[in-house]
C-alpha cells in the first residue's frame, strides 16, 4: 500500500490546476438549453484544444495518454476549479469506452478524434417508452435491407426516450432490435446513428428543473446506409448489441461517468458554504460531516478499485461492484444537496447553484439503471441470492 | 499510487484467519458468555502469541514481526469475523507498540487489557495487565495493582471490568503527555473499527446463507427484493466502510498529520456500516435470529459495543468536523 502520487502524477496535477485556473470561464449557465449548449460547446473546444478533452486518450485520438490515476487527478481538479458539467460527456465517457473496446480501428480513428473535438455530439438512445428498467424489452427495429441501388443497409423504425440533451447532439448510439423474430436480449445491434438522417425527428423536452435536457428520438423509416464514413455503423457485431451495451453500463455505473473528484468538490462547497452561513444547528452540521466523509468514502473506493484495474494490467474493470458504486454515489449526491438546502433553508427554493444541483442530483438514482435494479445486481451477483422476478 | 494489500499481508491474514476457525468457533466465544471472570479460556490466545501476532507491530530488535498497520488492521478484522473475545486490540495495537522491547513483561502469551478515558476494560479480570491512563501518563498496572468491579455488558463476552483505583506502586509509566494519550485512543478506535468491518461481514455472510436456504411461500426468501435490497445496501455500507478503515491503518503507518481525522473517519464509517448491517441481519433472519440459542446475537452485541466502544460515530464526526474546520 502506498497512498503517495508519484512525481509524474503531481506534475500532472500542476500542469492542470494551472491550465484550469487560467481558463475556467465564469458561469456558462445551464448546459441543457440551447443557448447553454452553445457556450459550453466553446468550452469544450478550448478543453481540446489544449489536450484536455479526454485525457486518458492516446493523443493521436486528441488526448494525452494519460494513466488511469492521472485521469482521476485530472477530474479532481476540473471540479476543485469550478469548470462545469461535461455535455460531451456521453460520448467521451460512455461511448468511447465501449468504441475501444468493441470498435474496430477504423472506428477508433475516425469516431474518437471527432468526438475529443465537440464535431460529433453523441446522445444515448436506449429508453424506450416501454423499455425502462426492463431495457431488453426494446422495441425500435432495424431491418436489414439487403444491396440494391442505394446500397444495402438498415431501415429504423420505433421510438427513444429521456435522450439527454438528444435536442442539441448530432449522433445517438443506441441498441435496434435487428432480429424480428429475437425476444429480451437477443437479436440486438448496437448502432451508431447520425440524427440528421432523413426520417428522424427529435423532440426537446423539460426535464424537473425546466431545462430542455430531455428528448424523445421518432425514426420513421430512417434508413441508414452500410456506408459510412466511420467504416460502419455498427459497434461490435450484429445480434450481439446487449453484450456491447453492457459494457457502456458498467462505465456508467463504475469509474467513468461520476467519478470522486465531482463529489469531493461538491463537499468541499458544502464545509465553505457552512463556514459562510454561521448556521449553530448541531445536527446539520452531524449531517454535513456525515456527508463529508462519505464523498471520501467514494474517493478511497475509487482508489481500491483503480488499484485492482491497474494491476490486473486492465484485464479486470470495475465489474458487478459497479452496482453498489452508482448506489453510492447517487445516493451521496442527494445527501450533499439535501445538506445545502436544509443551510439555506427559506432561501434554498430560489433559482441558484445549489437548488439546480438538488434537482439534479434526484435524478442520479434514477439513471444509469435505477438504484432498485443496481440493488437486484448487487444482491444477485455480488451475493449471489436467487435470482427472480422483480 | 497502489491502494491494494501485498500478497503477504494477506497471506497472514489468511493464516489468522484459519488459526480462528478452528479455535474461535461459535462454541469458544459461547465459553466466554459463561466463564466465571478470570477464568477466560487462553488456547486460542496462546496460539495466536506463538503467530505473533500480538507482536505484529512490534520491531524485530524487540523480538516483534516488525510490521506496521497494514498488516494488523487486517489481523485485527479477522479477529473480529471470529468474534473472538480476548482483548487483541487492548494487547496488540494499544499496548504493544507502548510497550516495545517491554511486551511480554513476564513470559509469553500475556494478556493485556486496557481502560482509556474511564472506559471499562474488556476480559479486565482475565487479564494479566491493564493499559491505563492517568494524569495525562499511560500506565502498565498488573491486574492485582488494579481495584474495579466487573459490570455486565449485554454481550457477556465482553466481561468488563471497571476500574476503580490503581495501585500507584505497582504502576508504570509506559508514556506521557496528552498526545501520547491520544494516540492510545486512536489506535484503539482504529482497532475497533476494524473488527467491526470483520463482524460484519460476519453478520452479513450469515444472513446471506440464511435468506438463500429458508423458504417461505415456496421459494427461498432471500429471492424476495424487499429482502436482496435490504442485504444489498447492508453489503454497499460495508464495502465503503472498508477503504476508510484501510486508509487510516495507511496514515498511522505513514505518520500521516491528518492521522486522528482518519481514524475518526474509519471508526464513523464502521460503526454505521454494523449498524446497518446488524439490523438487517436481525430483520432477515426472522425469529430465529432472535432466539439467543442461535449465534447471530454473538457477534450482533459485539457490534453493538464496539461502535460505541472508543468514541461513537457521532462523537468521531465531531472530530472529523473540528478539523475541517466545521464549528458551532
Amino acid at each position: 500500500m502506498n497512498l503517495t502520487w508519484s512525481e509524474a502524477e503531481q506534475a500532472l496535477r500542476s500542469e492542470a490546476r494551472a491550465w484550469l485556473a487560467a481558463n475556467v470561464p465564469g458561469d456558462l449557465g445551464s448546459g441543457d438549453t440551447r443557448d447553454g449548449f452553445e457556450r459550453h460547446l466553446e468550452w469544450e473546444r478550448l478543453l481540446f484544444r489544449d489536450g484536455w478533452a479526454a485525457v486518458s486518450w492516446p493523443r493521436a485520438y486528441g488526448g494525452r495518454d494519460a494513466t488511469l490515476w492521472q485521469w482521476l487527478i485530472f477530474e479532481e481538479e476540473y471540479y476543485r476549479a469550478g469548470a462545469p458539467q461535461r455535455v460531451t460527456q456521453n460520448g467521451i465517457f460512455l461511448l468511447a469506452p465501449t468504441v475501444f473496446e468493441f470498435g474496430s480501428p477504423a472506428q477508433q480513428a475516425s469516431i474518437l478524434p471527432r468526438m475529443a473535438a465537440a464535431d460529433d455530439l453523441w446522445c444515448q438512445g436506449w429508453s424506450e417508452p416501454g423499455a425502462g428498467s426492463d431495457l431488453a424489452g426494446i422495441a425500435c427495429r432495424a431491418e436489414r435491407v439487403e444491396a440494391g441501388i442505394g446500397g444495402g443497409g438498415w431501415l429504423l423504425n420505433g421510438q427513444k426516450t429521456w435522450t439527454t440533451r438528444g435536442a442539441f447532439c448530432t449522433h445517438l448510439f443506441g441498441l435496434f432490435r435487428t432480429d424480428p423474430e429475437s425476444e429480451r436480449h437477443r437479436g440486438l445491434t448496437y448502432l451508431l446513428v447520425p440524427l440528421s438522417l432523413e426520417g428522424v425527428a427529435v423532440r426537446g423536452f423539460g426535464r424537473l428543473d425546466g431545462d430542455e435536457g430531455f428528448a424523445e428520438v421518432f425514426f420513421d423509416d430512417v434508413f441508414l446506409p452500410d456506408e459510412s464514413p466511420y467504416g460502419s455503423w455498427v459497434l461490435g457485431e450484429p445480434g450481439n448489441g446487449w453484450s456491447v451495451a453492457m459494457a457502456t453500463t458498467g462505465s456508467e455505473r463504475g469509474l467513468t461517468l461520476r467519478s470522486p473528484g465531482r463529489f469531493t468538490a461538491t463537499a468541499a462547497r458544502l464545509v465553505e458554504a457552512w463556514r459562510a452561513s454561521g448556521c449553530t444547528d448541531g445536527a446539520l452540521r452531524d449531517r454535513i460531516v456525515r456527508a463529508v466523509i462519505r464523498a471520501e468514502a467514494y474517493r478511497l473506493f475509487t482508489l481500491q478499485t483503480v488499484t485492482r484495474i491497474v494491476e490486473s494490467g486492465g484485464r479486470s474493470g470495475p465489474g458487478a461492484e459497479s452496482s453498489i458504486n452508482k448506489i453510492w454515489w447517487s445516493e451521496l449526491d442527494v445527501e450533499l444537496h439535501s445538506c445545502a438546502m436544509d443551510l439555506l433553508g427559506p432561501t434554498a427554493e430560489l433559482e441558484g447553484p445549489w437548488s439546480k444541483g438538488w434537482q439534479f442530483s434526484l435524478a442520479g438514482p434514477i439513471y444509469a439503471g435505477t438504484n432498485e435494479i443496481q440493488r437486484d445486481i448487487a444482491a444477485e451477483r455480488l451475493l449471489g441470492l436467487p435470482r427472480s422476478r422483480r | 499510487m497502489r491502494f491494494s494489500f501485498t500478497p503477504e499481508q494477506l497471506q497472514l491474514r489468511e493464516a489468522v484467519v484459519g488459526l480462528l476457525e478452528s479455535l474461535c468457533p461459535p462454541a469458544a466465544v459461547r465459553h466466554a458468555w459463561a466463564a466465571p471472570p478470570g477464568a477466560l479460556d487462553r488456547a486460542v490466545w496462546t496460539a495466536l502469541s506463538k503467530m505473533g501476532v500480538f507482536e505484529v507491530l512490534v520491531p524485530p530488535a524487540d523480538g516483534g514481526l516488525g510490521l506496521d498497520w497494514c498488516s494488523l488492521v487486517l489481523v485485527l478484522e479477522a479477529t473480529g469475523r471470529a468474534g473472538l473475545p480476548h482483548p487483541v486490540v487492548e494487547t496488540a495495537a494499544i499496548a504493544a507498540p507502548l510497550l516495545g522491547s517491554g511486551f511480554a513483561p513476564s513470559g509469553p502469551a500475556q494478556m493485556i487489557s486496557a481502560s482509556l478515558g474511564g472506559s471499562p476494560a474488556a476480559c479486565g479480570d482475565d487479564a494479566d495487565w491493564l493499559v491505563v491512563d492517568h494524569d495525562e501518563s499511560v500506565l502498565l498496572v498488573p491486574r492485582a495493582g488494579v481495584l474495579g468491579t466487573a459490570v455486565q455488558s449485554v454481550d457477556r463476552g465482553r466481561r468488563l471490568l471497571a476500574v476503580e483505583a490503581i495501585d500507584p506502586t505497582a504502576a508504570q509509566v509506559v508514556a506521557e503527555g496528552p498526545a501520547a494519550v491520544a494516540q492510545a485512543l486512536d489506535r484503539a478506535a482504529l482497532g475497533a473499527a476494524a473488527q467491526l468491518l470483520g463482524l460484519s461481514q460476519t453478520m452479513l455472510d450469515m444472513t446471506v446463507a440464511h435468506v438463500a436456504n429458508r423458504h417461505q411461500f415456496g421459494v427461498p426468501v432471500g429471492s424476495f427484493q424487499a429482502v436482496k435490497h435490504r442485504l444489498a445496501d447492508a453489503l454497499m455500507e460495508l464495502s465503503f466502510a472498508k477503504p476508510v478503515v484501510y486508509r487510516a491503518a495507511w496514515s498511522l503507518s505513514a505518520g500521516d498529520p491528518h492521522v486522528s481525522s482518519h481514524v475518526s473517519m474509519a471508526k464513523a464509517m464502521a460503526s454505521d456500516a454494523a449498524e446497518v448491517v446488524g439490523r438487517a441481519a436481525l430483520q432477515c433472519h426472522g425469529a430465529i435470529g432472535y432466539a439467543v440459542e442461535y449465534d447471530l446475537h454473538l457477534y450482533l452485541k459485539r457490534a453493538w459495543a464496539l461502535s460505541r466502544a472508543w468514541g461513537s460515530a457521532a462523537w468521531h464526526r465531531q472530530r472529523v468536523a473540528a478539523s475541517a474546520g466545521l464549528t458551532v
